[in-house]
């Protein structure tokens, strides 16, 4: 099939499949996380999911023998335009999709594979990821949950934090330590069931009002042993590869909206423009005019990378730590068009742009934070890419 | 034919930019011609050599006698002569002034110069700016219609290569006021008419620039190009061409500073450890990395919207040179301030870089220049 043929069927498909209510900005609260107990809080997102899993569509680059969509990344591409074209909603947010799959799919066993890929591509479990420690942020590999090996099983013990989603999360993608005597060298990838027996979830409050993130804690959690991938005690290689695919999905996070945000531009001319949108203060101007040259110069430097053959992991540390700086200065120059209106926490004062716009900035002071400081993106460019001495 | 080329031909042709300039053109030539006061301001003989490999006829239709590669591959060979601060008539003629003739010239103008500047034979200088920042519009030269033709009186400046060019390709007003597009012509003309005045400009990149005044210049009426008014429709797209040249220029300028800067962090201890395994300098070098991919991504970006006549070609022209602004501004002052007082020594490289930066930055529009005109084209 041609590219051509394959977009006409692409769109004549979306246009019978895809539910109106699906082909509208989504709020956060309405995105399909998928697990055990999955919420489908649009009427019409469970109908969307099911018919997108039955293609293949929620992973169109995998294989099909695992659940994928078998698209070549052209097809994909092609796919990606024409639900951007009606605006379809993505059918199924997921951390398996975006960081444990494409891991498995490069380094797991065909046993690994065949039980964990097709599961994540129909949204039936829900992954967390457990990487951070509360003396373990930067340094990563400083962490301190142990995996001991009881010969059947390991049992783990210690504390996680920053978990995201975690209090509705099934499983986690973990990282443990299998030996205490060196450091990078005696860490571990586990993967286990976050309805063990042992595990206990805190939510945390975060500056935004919203409590994604969580306290994860192990207490004697007894797992079986052929859920560790990879070698045991080469779990840091494993780490810093998943890192890399994490990476370039945060970096996109500002560049696809996903938020309850409308565009950019449309915020900046709504609170600082006229009756016609333009912008009258030609300082304001200037400020926004920077931005939106940044996010296309941004916008086509992700096309470059993710067109070249490999994105090594000081590319995907230079697409972070831009797309979130970048988020960061759009939000700090919304804020500032907005002025007084851009300032409400709560209330029916404030109209619901204006309090998403707040908590939104407050939000995307995250960004570049989670998965990785800017800092230590900078530390990655410098002996990855530029080869400057430690 | 732009757009039958693949990313291995651009790949075949930046490694042959690169062999050519690193051995015909190093930067100690570019020191040579500086030091001697060189009267052409380049070196005829590289100029040949290139013209020989058909780079000098790169925006010249086949049939005029060019080879048609299109702004991409013109991009790719002009940032390839920025690592090495190389001086030629790429930006004058090829890139600026004869992309005019090509679009808009007649059979007369067309024969009479295009496949002379494909064979490297003929010079042509775009007689354009008038004011110290770029400003495409604002012309107060006048070309008054008489019998002959027009007549002349004005003073240009800023003609890249206007000392040592054949022709001129001047841009003046036939009617309205000074700063209205409307109202603007552009003739084909001799640099050697009576009442024209050319005097070289000596300028910090000690690259070529001249200052032209006309007094009372006669021309003949065939020497008008396109329409009588109309010159700012086939001047402003040649300017955006011309911008994003510009602007792969400034990359291999700010790669090749930036590749030298790295090497010194290397190589240069103090307190008893190369100064590059500072993490102060590390995160400034980490993003200035940053900023040279994101300028790169931006001029591919536009060479290409150009070479597709994409709808937002001129948007993305603007990205390109904001962008290459910006980015060349902070890694050519990071690289003398990295180098220390080694930086600010005659004999190290990285000033070389700072000098032709700032030329390059004002050239055809800085960074505010396009940052308003983005805001305007994007209905800010």
């Amino acid at each position: 099939m041609t590219l051509e043929d394959f977009r006409s069927e692409t769109r004549a498909w979306l246009e019978e499949n895809c539910p109106p209510g699906m082909r509208t900005p989504m709020p956060d609260d309405e995105r399909v996380w998928g697990g055990k107990n999955p919420v489908f809080k649009h009427p019409e997102s469970k109908v969307w999911m099911e018919r997108m899993v039955e293609r293949g569509w929620t992973a169109p680059q995998w294989p099909r023998e695992y659940g994928g969509g078998g698209l070549s990344r052209a097809e994909a591409a092609i796919l990606t335009e024409e639900m951007n074209r009606i605006s379809a909603r993505p059918p199924l947010f997921s951390f398996g999709l975006g960081m444990l799959g494409p891991l498995l799919l490069d380094i797991g066993t065909q046993a690994e594979k065949e039980r964990y890929l097709a599961p994540i591509t129909r949204g039936e479990i829900r992954w967390c990821q457990g990487y951070s420690e509360p003396g373990a942020g930067s340094d990563l590999a400083g962490l301190q949950t142990r995996a001991e090996d009881k010969g059947d099983h390991y049992l783990v013990n210690g504390q996680k934090v920053w978990t995201s989603y975690a209090h509705h999360a099934d499983w986690i993608f973990c990282l443990v330590r299998t030996d205490t005597s060196v450091k990078h060298a005696g860490i571990s990838f586990l993967l286990f069931d976050m309805h063990s027996p042992g595990v206990e979830v805190r939510p945390i409050k975060l500056i935004s009002g919203a409590s994604a993130f969580c306290e994860t804690f192990f207490d004697n959690v007894k797992v079986p042993k052929d859920q560790l991938v990879g070698e045991v005690n080469g779990g840091w290689a494993i780490a810093k590869q998943l890192l890399a695919h994490e990476r370039a999905m945060i970096s996109q996070l500002g560049a696809r909206g996903g938020n309850r945000l409308p565009p950019f531009k449309d915020m900046a001319r709504r609170y600082a423009g006229d009756a016609n949108g333009r912008i009258a203060d030609p300082l304001l101007r200037d400020l926004v005019a920077r931005q939106l040259i940044n996010d296309r110069a941004f916008e086509s430097t992700s096309k470059r990378a993710i067109g070249s053959a490999d994105a090594a992991a000081g590319v995907a540390s230079m697409l972070k730590y831009y797309g979130t700086e970048q988020n960061k200065r759009k939000m700090e120059v919304i804020m500032k068009c907005a002025g007084y209106a851009g300032l409400g926490w709560e209330g029916e004062e404030f109209d619901d742009n204006d309090l998403v716009l707040c908590r939104s900035w407050l939000r995307s002071k995250g960004n570049s934070i989670e998965g990785g400081t800017s800092e230590v993106q900078l530390n990655v460019i410098a002996k990855r890419i530029l080869g400057l001495p430690d | 034919m732009a757009d039958q080329l693949t990313q291995q031909d651009h790949e075949l042709l930046r490694d042959t930019a690169a062999r050519f300039f690193g051995e015909r053109s190093p930067l100690g030539a570019m020191r040579q011609l500086r030091d001697e006061q060189n009267e052409v301001g380049f070196d005829r003989e590289v100029w040949r050599e290139m013209s020989e490999m058909g780079w000098a006829g790169i925006l010249i239709d086949e049939a005029d006698g060019g080879v048609d590669l299109g702004y991409r591959a013109l991009g790719t060979i002009l940032e390839q002569s920025g690592r090495t601060l190389t001086a030629s008539p790429l930006l004058s003629t090829v890139l600026s002034a004869t992309p005019i003739i090509s679009r808009a010239g007649n059979e007369a103008q067309r024969a009479d110069t295009l496949s002379a500047v494909a064979d490297g034979a003929l010079m042509i200088a775009l007689a354009h700016e008038e004011c110290p920042r770029h400003a495409p519009h604002r012309i107060a030269t006048r070309a008054v219609k008489n019998d002959d033709g027009y007549v002349i009186n004005g003073k240009k400046t800023f003609v890249l290569d206007g000392h040592v060019a054949d022709r001129l390709l001047l841009v003046a007003r036939t009617s309205c006021e000074d700063d209205q597009r409307e109202g603007i012509s552009l003739f084909l003309i001799d640099n050697a008419l009576p009442g024209i005045r050319i005097k070289r400009t000596r300028m910090v990149d000690s690259r070529n620039a001249a200052n032209i005044r006309f007094n009372n210049v006669q021309i003949p009426a065939g020497s008008i190009i396109g329409t009588v008014g109309g010159g700012a429709d086939i001047l402003d797209p040649v300017l955006d061409g011309a911008r994003a040249g510009v602007a792969a220029e400034m990359l291999g300028s700010g790669q090749e500073a930036f590749d030298i800067t790295v090497e010194y962090l290397k190589v240069r201890e103090q307190f008893g450890a190369p100064i590059g395994s500072f993490q102060a300098l590390k995160h400034r070098a980490a993003e200035m990395y940053c900023e040279i991919e994101l300028a790169r991504s931006a001029v591919y970006a536009a060479l290409d919207a150009l070479d597709q006549k994409a709808r937002d070609a001129a948007e993305l022209v603007c990205v390109a040179k904001a962008k290459a602004c910006d980015m060349l501004e902070l890694v050519s002052n990071e690289a003398v301030q990295m180098h220390g007082g080694i930086g600010m020594t005659d004999e190290a490289d990285v000033g070389l870089f700072l000098k032709r930066a700032r030329v390059a930055q004002q050239l055809y529009g800085d960074v505010v220049f396009h940052r308003q005109r983005f805001a305007d084209l994007i209905g800010l």
